[in-house]
């Protein structure tokens, strides 16, 4: 009896292993075997990760990811989180997650070095300013764009599309949001340039009296700005997170994610 | 040929295939066994990809321009700052204590804290005071901080070559009827600044790569530039092109800097 319950354990534990290690597509393909390795920024900002805890599954790329993860196979327990900065995730050499996410742009250009899966989310450009430059007259048409200041965050697809903008004086470049928000309150820009969801986040918390001027609609014929998870280039996983966000997209379930976390932004003018 | 001269020409000879050999070695061991490396590939195509570096070296130049002129807007505010405030620590009548002692706040509190903090500090805190256009540019307030910080260092470095110079030259001068400002003028630092010219230029070239520094608060020079090229293109090869623009203007100062210090040396005896 007692060699009965003993083998019974050990079958019921053999079964659970195989189980969390060996989800079909995903098997023998990830960094450690039955686990899913994320990696965010650090810190991870609103909305895409709230409280910089990916953990509490809070925020739309932290629900993303474990709706991703539980798509392939892997239970919520079976995903760990680990942060990087851009620069380790496109360095050369052995990488220390699975996939990345921390709204990654797809670009042609990277996908030289990287991989990315599908894209789990497109995003509208938006025209961080505050009040005080809206009454100043600014529009929200490209003539009076040109006229304007700008700042950005210097590792975002904002500066290319900045470049296209085409203001009539040289843009500022900060490292971060924070500093870009840190040199709109010191009035040294008039106007940044954020993907939608971030741009709402600092307008109403961040910038002291911050205001949208307007967007870029995200379905834009050129270069739209798309989010992907990186992966290593060559990653085998990539195949398996395509097909766990197919099938995301065609249910709606991403549909739904976005609609809980993401404002939506129907009042913002849209810049022809 | 004597036998001591024959002796000195072999040890030469040795001496010289000793160095010939090694710095062989050294270089086939870089060349042939780094690219070795199972991660050579990898690191070739994201350090020193031929494209990228093609693609982005116009762009990166364009950008060192602004380099060049921070540093010349920069440089003689720094001379004339560190030669006042080293001056200003020299000061030895009592009435001007409250003036040593603030120039010696300075230098203590400057020389001790981080270039790049104080350039956060000032470059985003004072314009947030509130003040108008132009006024408020990053330009303006970034230099400033540089400027505070190598003047600092400068001051430092003058005032040890103002006490390089024995008193007794002091004593001499003021013997001769020359008053402490005339002592100054034309005793102590035609030689203090000679003395500390070679480490006043190891500042100068240090001074050349800080001025990147700016870019935190906004400017987009060199470094910046680098910056959005590899988060582009992901990958590291523009901040290599960057690193190459920098030694074709640092090497020469390095170069120069070590003369000085030989001529120096040489003079000195």
């Amino acid at each position: 009896m007692n060699t009965l319950l003993t083998s019974a354990v050990a079958l019921l534990i053999a079964t659970t292993t195989a189980q969390a290690g060996g989800h079909g597509c995903a098997a023998g393909k990830t960094l450690t075997d039955g686990t899913l390795t994320i990696a965010t920024g650090n810190p991870a900002y609103y909305p895409w990760v709230m409280n910089d805890a990916p953990e509490s599954k809070e925020g739309f790329e932290a629900a993303v990811a474990y709706a991703v993860a539980n798509e392939m196979g892997f239970d919520d327990d079976a995903v760990t989180w680990v942060r990087t900065s851009f620069d380790e995730a496109i360095q050369p050499g052995a990488k220390n997650f699975d996939v990345n996410m921390q709204q990654y742009s797809i670009t042609p250009e990277r996908e030289m070095m990287v991989d990315f899966s599908l894209p789990y989310y497109t995003s509208a450009m938006a025209v961080l300013t505050t009040g005080k430059v809206i009454s100043a007259g600014a529009e929200p048409t490209l003539e009076s764009l040109r006229g304007l200041l700008w700042g950005a965050a210097a590792t975002t697809t904002a500066v290319p599309m900045l470049a296209e903008i085409a203001p009539n004086r040289d843009p500022m470049l900060y490292n971060d949001n924070t500093d870009v928000t840190a040199a709109i309150a010191a009035n040294q820009i008039d106007a940044a340039l954020f993907d939608l969801p971030t741009a709402l986040f600092l307008s109403a918390v961040m910038v002291e009296d911050g205001a949208l001027l307007g967007q870029f609609p995200a379905d834009r014929s050129e270069a739209p700005d798309q989010f992907g998870m990186l992966m290593e280039e060559g990653n085998p996983l990539r195949d398996c997170v395509n097909a766990a966000i197919t099938s995301l997209t065609d249910s709606g379930a991403l549909a739904e994610i976005e609609a809980t976390w993401l404002q939506s932004a129907t009042g913002v003018p849209v810049i022809e | 040929m004597t036998r001591r001269a024959a002796h000195q020409a072999q040890a030469r000879r040795k001496a010289l295939r000793i160095g010939a050999g090694s710095t062989i070695a050294v270089f086939a061991a870089v060349v042939v066994f780094v690219p070795m490396a199972p991660g050579w590939p990898a690191v070739q195509r994201s350090f020193f990809n031929a494209e990228v570096l093609q693609r982005t070296f116009p762009g990166l130049l364009d950008a060192f321009v602004l380099d060049v002129m921070i540093f010349a807007w920069s440089a003689p505010a720094i001379a004339i700052l560190g030669l006042l405030v080293a001056i200003a620590r020299d000061l030895r009548s009592p009435a001007f204590f409250p003036i040593r002692l603030l120039a010696t706040v300075y230098t203590d509190v400057f020389r001790g804290l981080p270039v790049i903090l104080v350039i956060y500090l000032i470059g985003f805190g004072i314009p947030g005071l509130g003040l108008p256009r132009p006024w408020n540019s990053p330009y303006i307030w970034g230099s400033l901080a540089l400027v505070l910080v190598y003047s600092a260092y400068v001051a430092e470095v003058i005032r040890s070559g103002i006490d390089s110079i024995h008193r007794s030259q002091r004593a001499a001068a003021l013997s001769l009827g020359l008053g402490h400002g005339d002592t100054m003028r034309f005793v102590i630092l035609p030689q203090a600044l000679r003395n500390v010219l070679p480490a006043n230029m190891n500042l100068v070239v240090a001074l050349q790569k800080d001025v990147a520094l700016l870019s935190f608060v906004g400017p987009v020079e060199i470094f910046r530039q680098a910056g959005v090229y590899k988060s582009l293109y992901a990958n590291f090869t523009p901040y290599v092109g960057a690193a190459l623009i920098f030694l074709i203007i640092t090497i020469p100062a390095t170069r120069y800097a070590d003369y000085l210090l030989q001529k120096q040396r040489q003079r000195q005896g």
